[in-house]
């Protein structure tokens, strides 16, 4: 429907009541409702308001109002980045861009109503939504370990206090202790993520507690970076970290919050510190909202919509899209794919072919940082990589203080294209 | 009194020459300086011919006042330099030589500085030569070098759609800050279209070293990279 000036000016009670209840009679700007405020939420809601230039209405849900990235927070572990430093607020996509950002708890879902229903009493409807809620963890992924124990065995994935709780566990460590990490199967949010935590635990107990020691358990054979971080590990951090893979029984872990130990094949360890990373699911919400299957959200790539409902577009790590990693960088090129198809729907604005392209940086030590990168094309089935590239073994300590100092540069150009 | 004021004016250029002089052998080595400067050469040219590219041209820039030159465009905090008054003398280069964002936080010059003295001495030594008396050696080489690669002629006189470079800027902007704010990654706001076009083409053929850059540029065409020069030479 259009609204004229003649008929804005000509029906006052109408006006009046559209004012009131805009949902009920559909009359105002069409309506974006985005849930999750992370690298692809925050990306989505600040991309659409901006290309519309306020012909389309954006309210952003998310629960917090300082968000912490989960990016980087491994080099607050390290000693590398304080805390502050990772904190970002929302007041500028409120003020600048004029989206409605509302610090509440999505809870459910009515596809057929298109409408939000909040924590907090309200709903939200939408023409179209877009779900970025990052991940949540499969429930009995790893015996012994369930929410109610992530303060004695923190999983420090989610940033915030849980990495804080994670580094003071660290840092009370006693004198050659044992720091042990259970390790996610694949796939999971950012998959060098568990293996640079390892090298920055590693780094400040090199600093404050040389005789201690890393075990880490992993289901898996290999990991991202594999190569680049076991020579980083043999470099600076010889005999310190024992990694048992897949072969070696990784997978057959169980813990004991209580008793503060973990059982690898058979074999139980007193550990000082545990940190759980469980295997990994699309945020709660998805399955509330029925889209799931196998635990994420299939999409097309094209668009970003999720392959059960075209009303929504699913983000980031919650997605099962292709071959893009799960990380914060992938998230935000998918926002701008997203905001773009949403304002061709929405308005007259342009469709593009979607082009996607992810890199992560890892440090393994001061000034030693190492990066792997791909760019991506949607195809009907997939979102399918193209070229790709990996930092190599051996480079220079020039090269790798370059790349380190590059992924700083990065951390404020994604932030500030996030938040504004 | 005119007489009076000329020989004054003389005589103090004297003074400042032989000054000059004596400090210009001893900032530094020039020949090294000039093979430091390849860092440089990149956004800034000087000797004869030199013009301005992504960076000012920097003939003359001893004891000049900064951002003299009208037709080139300056980020706004080097344009508050010039209103404080701020001079480009020795002491001064040196320390934007050092850490550009140290004595001017804002500035578009996309370079992490010299830390080494000795450096810096023989980069300003050879900058030197190409300032006013009494080092103006005219017939020095010029480093307006050729471009890094060659572009068909038509290929550089693709108009780029802006539109389309709007979209596939979004693919920049996670790195570079759309704001012109530099923290380690550089920025591409506001460079001259040919400019930009020769580098993203230096990336895509893999002259230019950067792994992240040889790969975004490795699948756009002519007319994607004209549509991005567009875009970002329009913006601040």
């Amino acid at each position: 429907m259009t609204l004229n000036r003649r008929t804005f000016l000509g029906t006052g009670v109408a006006v009046a009541a559209a004012l009131q209840a805009p949902m009920v009679l559909g009359a105002g700007k069409p309506r974006v409702v985005v849930i999750g405020g992370g690298a692809g939420g925050a990306t989505a809601a600040r991309y659409i308001a901006k290309g519309s230039q306020g012909a389309i209405d954006v309210t952003l849900v998310e629960p917090t109002r300082t968000y912490y990235t989960c990016f980087f927070s491994n080099l607050y572990l390290g000693g590398f980045r304080e805390m502050p430093s990772l904190a970002h607020s929302y007041g500028k996509l409120a003020g600048n861009y004029g989206i409605n950002v509302v610090h509440d708890w999505a809870v459910g879902i009515d596809r057929d109503a298109r409408t939000v229903t909040l924590a907090g009493g309200g709903t939200l409807p939408y023409d179209r939504l877009i779900l970025s809620p990052g991940i949540d963890f499969v429930e009995g992924a790893v015996e012994g370990w369930g929410l109610a124990a992530q303060n004695r065995m923190p999983h420090a994935y989610k940033a915030g206090s849980q990495t804080e709780l994670l580094k003071s566990q660290i840092e009370a460590m006693p004198e050659g202790g044992t720091f042990a990490m259970v390790a996610p199967p694949n796939p999971f949010r950012c998959p060098p993520g568990p293996y640079e935590r390892v090298s920055m635990v590693a780094h400040i107990l090199k600093e404050r507690n040389p005789t201690a020691k890393i075990v880490v358990a992993d289901p898996k054979t290999n990991f991202s970076k594999m190569a680049l971080f076991q020579e980083g590990w043999a470099k600076h951090y010889n005999g310190m970290i024992d990694w048992i893979g897949g072969d070696f029984g990784g997978g057959n872990v169980s813990v004991d919050p209580d008793a503060m130990t973990v059982t690898i094949d058979g074999e139980q360890i007193k550990v000082d510190v545990c940190n759980v990373i469980p295997a990994m699911k699309a945020g709660r919400i998805c399955e509330l909202a029925g889209i799931t299957d196998d635990n994420w959200v299939p999409v097309d790539g094209r668009t970003m919509q999720s392959r059960m409902d075209q009303n929504i577009h699913v983000l980031g790590d919650a997605s099962a899209q292709g071959d893009m990693p799960k990380s914060g960088f992938s998230a935000n090129s998918q926002a701008k794919v997203a905001a773009m198809a949403v304002q061709a729907a929405l308005t007259d604005a342009k469709l593009f072919p979607a082009k996607f392209s992810n890199t992560c940086w890892s440090l393994i030590a001061a000034n030693d940082g190492v990066k792997v990168g791909a760019t991506y094309e949607a195809t009907e089935d997939k979102i399918a990589k193209v070229d790709g590239f990996i930092s190599q073994t051996g480079e220079d300590a020039e090269l790798r203080q370059a790349t380190y100092e590059e992924s700083i540069g990065w951390y404020a150009g994604i932030t500030s294209d996030m938040f504004g | 009194m005119r007489w009076l004021g000329a020989a004054f004016l003389g005589w103090g250029a004297l003074i400042g020459a032989a000054r000059a002089e004596e400090e210009a052998t001893r900032i530094g080595d020039a020949e090294r300086g000039a093979e430091i400067f390849a860092k440089c050469a990149g956004c800034h040219e000087i000797g004869q011919g030199a013009v301005h590219r992504v960076g000012p041209h920097l003939n003359g820039i001893f004891d000049r006042k900064v951002a003299q030159f009208h037709d080139f465009r300056y980020s706004e905090s080097i344009e508050r330099a010039r209103r404080d008054g701020m001079v480009w003398d020795l002491e001064h280069l040196d320390a934007y030589l050092e850490n550009p964002k140290a004595l001017v936080s804002g500035t578009r010059m996309n370079f992490p500085g010299l830390k080494e003295q000795r450096d810096r001495n023989d980069v300003l030594a050879f900058l030197r030569q190409f300032s006013a008396s009494p080092q103006d050696i005219p017939e020095a080489a010029p480093t307006a070098r050729k471009r890094e690669v060659e572009l068909a002629p038509e290929v550089l006189a693709i108009i780029g759609d802006h539109e389309y470079g709007a979209y596939l800027s979004t693919e920049c902007t996670t790195c570079h800050q759309i704001g012109g704010d530099y923290d380690g990654i550089p920025v591409i706001t506001g460079w001259p279209s040919e400019d930009f076009v020769v580098a993203m083409h230096a990336y895509k053929r893999q002259i230019r070293p950067h792994p992240v850059m040889q790969m975004m540029a490795g699948r756009l065409s002519d007319e994607e990279i004209a549509a991005l020069a567009a875009y970002f030479g329009a913006l601040e």
